[in-house]
């Protein structure tokens, strides 16, 4: 099975819009996997219909029995997370399940419970079978939580004998980035020409290499500033980087969210023709 | 009496759930408008695994901090390698053979427990660095930023080492990492009003609610900035109304704005009716920041 993550470092550039396109070209030959688990979208153009949904739990919250605390205060002296308030009550948005606190309390008054950081699920779609997840609001652990359900939509792939995992990836560079990352066997870096677009472009790119990821770069709205996206090809070509496509402002990227579908399913023209071409290259990388 | 009452706005933090809604163009373009009119602003930029905020600021980098986490060390002299700092370490970041620790240092959060518990005393501390708070002045406007270093997992530490730059003699304004979740969380604790930024599409109305919700459970009072406002469909409106959620700004899209984005060219410098809508937009934030205070 291959495995592709589609990524971007600056976020709206396009990644999901594109991910759509994507399972849809690939013709239910694909698992795909959402994993910007904070912000997850894949689903509102997959039409995807929940048939499983479960508790995601990857850590635990110090919770202080004050029938038994004494209040010495060690505990708030030795958090390191501002954790612990005056009245020795735990925030648990500020806990990170350390449990310190827990091992130090004199009193043993403290105890650590397990939390419920999310939920995820699987769902089908036209495309096949989509799995994602939803962070809970305000929750650490989004890179174990995309770890989760990456081996989630290996396992049903391998299971299936699908071919491909296509992994959505979240924005940014950070955990929830690395862990849709790593092992896979390529990346497609899609990118704008902005200063901001190109700023982070290298800055992913630092990311694929450190983790021995080959990299591959879509130009989105590359009619924007054709001053930027010819920088973004010099700039590949010095790297050494594959240039995957180029595709043009369309309204037809925001119609077609609208719509609910994928953009390859809305516009019959030029753009589409694009998308299928960047599709083809990348698959013919891996 | 609510203790924020007599507290003027001090810091305003700028975020959304959807990445590229125009966080950064906001908190920019509010900066060098605020700046001008003879406030005295200072520019936090959060997302320190993407900092876009110089790009357009482009300021004067005055001091430049490493910053890092506690990481363990252990003294092989004094170690018996008796196994409870891999015990009690919730991260497992520690291994204990029979005459070996191995310290996975990037799967530490530097809580400290394996050091105060050890029995042996075996274990210091020394700083692994995640990356680098920069310090300087764009124009009149105090800069700071954090650079999360390429490969590194870890953002909330350096996210907390940019927010303690803040100064409390002047308008704070953060321009925060797109999401929901801990480095989102950790750049918009302690803010006075957050404004939401978002664009009229399903994907943004999806996140929209996503960070409002967020939003809600801090209990900080917050505002919608609807960018590329003409492009996409009713729901995020709708949305706001239905949330009594106020929209204190509409930007349509425009191809002259995006394109001085595209260069790192803020549009304030350039386009005076922007520069008097977000002198607007900011009288709005206050008198919105006073209602919410009052109910």
């Amino acid at each position: 099975m291959k495995k592709i993550t589609v990524i971007s470092g600056k976020g709206g550039t396009g990644k999901t819009t594109l991910t759509g396109s994507f399972a849809a070209l690939a013709g239910n030959s694909a698992v795909m996997v959402d994993g910007d688990v904070d912000a997850a979208n894949l689903s509102l153009i997959l039409k995807g219909e929940k048939l499983e949904e479960h508790p995601f739990i990857a850590s635990s919250t110090a919770v202080i029995n004050p029938q038994i605390c004494t209040s010495c205060n060690l505990c708030r002296e030795l958090c390191r997370f501002d954790a612990i308030s005056e009245e020795y009550m735990v925030n648990p948005v500020a806990c990170e399940g350390c449990s310190f606190c827990h091992y130090a309390c004199p009193a043993e008054a403290i105890a650590m419970e397990e939390r419920i950081s999310g939920y995820w699920f699987v769902s089908k779609t036209p495309y096949g079978t989509l799995v994602h997840a939803r962070l809970g609001i305000a929750e650490e652990n989004s890179g174990k939580l995309v770890t989760a359900i990456r081996n989630k939509g290996e396992e049903l792939a391998n299971s299936a004998g699908s071919e491909l995992l296509i992994i959505d990836g979240p924005p940014g560079i950070g955990c929830p980035v690395i862990a849709s990352l790593s092992g896979v066997d390529a990346a497609l870096i899609v990118t704008e020409p902005t200063v901001s677009g190109i700023h982070d472009l290298q800055r992913v790119v630092a990311v694929c290499r450190h983790f021995g990821v080959p990299a591959l770069i879509c130009i989105n709205r590359c009619d924007l500033d054709l001053r930027q996206t010819e920088n973004i090809e010099s700039y590949c070509r010095e790297e050494g980087l594959q240039l995957a496509g180029k595709i043009p402002f369309n309204r037809a990227f925001v119609d077609s969210m609208v719509k609910g579908i994928p953009v390859v399913e809305y516009d019959q023209g030029d753009l589409t023709k694009k998308i299928g071409e960047v599709w083809k290259y990348l698959l013919s990388m891996v | 009496m609510n203790s924020l009452q007599n507290r003027p706005l001090r810091n305003l933090v700028i975020a959304s759930g959807k990445g590229g809604t125009g966080k950064t163009t906001i908190a920019v373009n509010l900066a060098l408008a605020l700046v001008s009119s003879s406030l005295q602003v200072q520019l936090l930029d959060c997302d320190v695994e993407e900092p876009n905020a110089h790009l357009f600021l482009k300021p004067r980098i005055e001091r430049t901090k490493t910053v890092g986490i506690p990481v363990p060390e252990i003294d092989l002299s004094r170690c018996s390698f008796c196994g409870y700092c891999a015990e009690v370490c919730s991260f497992k970041a520690l291994a204990v053979f029979s005459e070996q620790v191995m310290v996975l240092p990037e799967l530490c959060h530097g809580c400290g427990s394996c050091a105060y518990l050890c029995p042996e005393k075996a274990i210091a501390e020394k700083d692994r660095s995640i990356g680098v708070v920069e310090n300087g002045k764009a124009g009149d406007i105090l800069f700071s930023h954090g650079k999360l270093n390429p490969g590194e997992a870890m953002s909330p530490p350096l996210i907390n080492a940019v927010k303690k730059e803040a100064r409390n003699d002047m308008l704070t304004i953060i321009d925060a990492p797109p999401g929901t979740s801990c480095p989102v969380v950790t750049s918009v604790g302690g803010a006075d009003y957050c404004l939401l930024v978002t664009e009229p599409t399903p994907f943004g109305l999806n996140d929209l609610d996503l960070a409002f919700q967020m939003i809600k459970k801090m209990g900080i009072p917050a505002g919608v900035v609807i960018n590329r406002s003409d492009l996409g469909d009713s729901g995020v409106e709708l949305y706001c109304q239905e949330n009594n959620l106020p929209v204190v700004m509409k930007i349509p899209f425009t191809r002259k704005v995006a394109e001085l984005y595209a260069r790192g060219e803020a549009a304030v410098e350039f386009l005076p009716e922007w520069r008097d809508s977000f002198s607007a937009l900011f009288r709005k934030i206050e008198m919105e920041r006073q209602g919410a205070i009052e109910q």
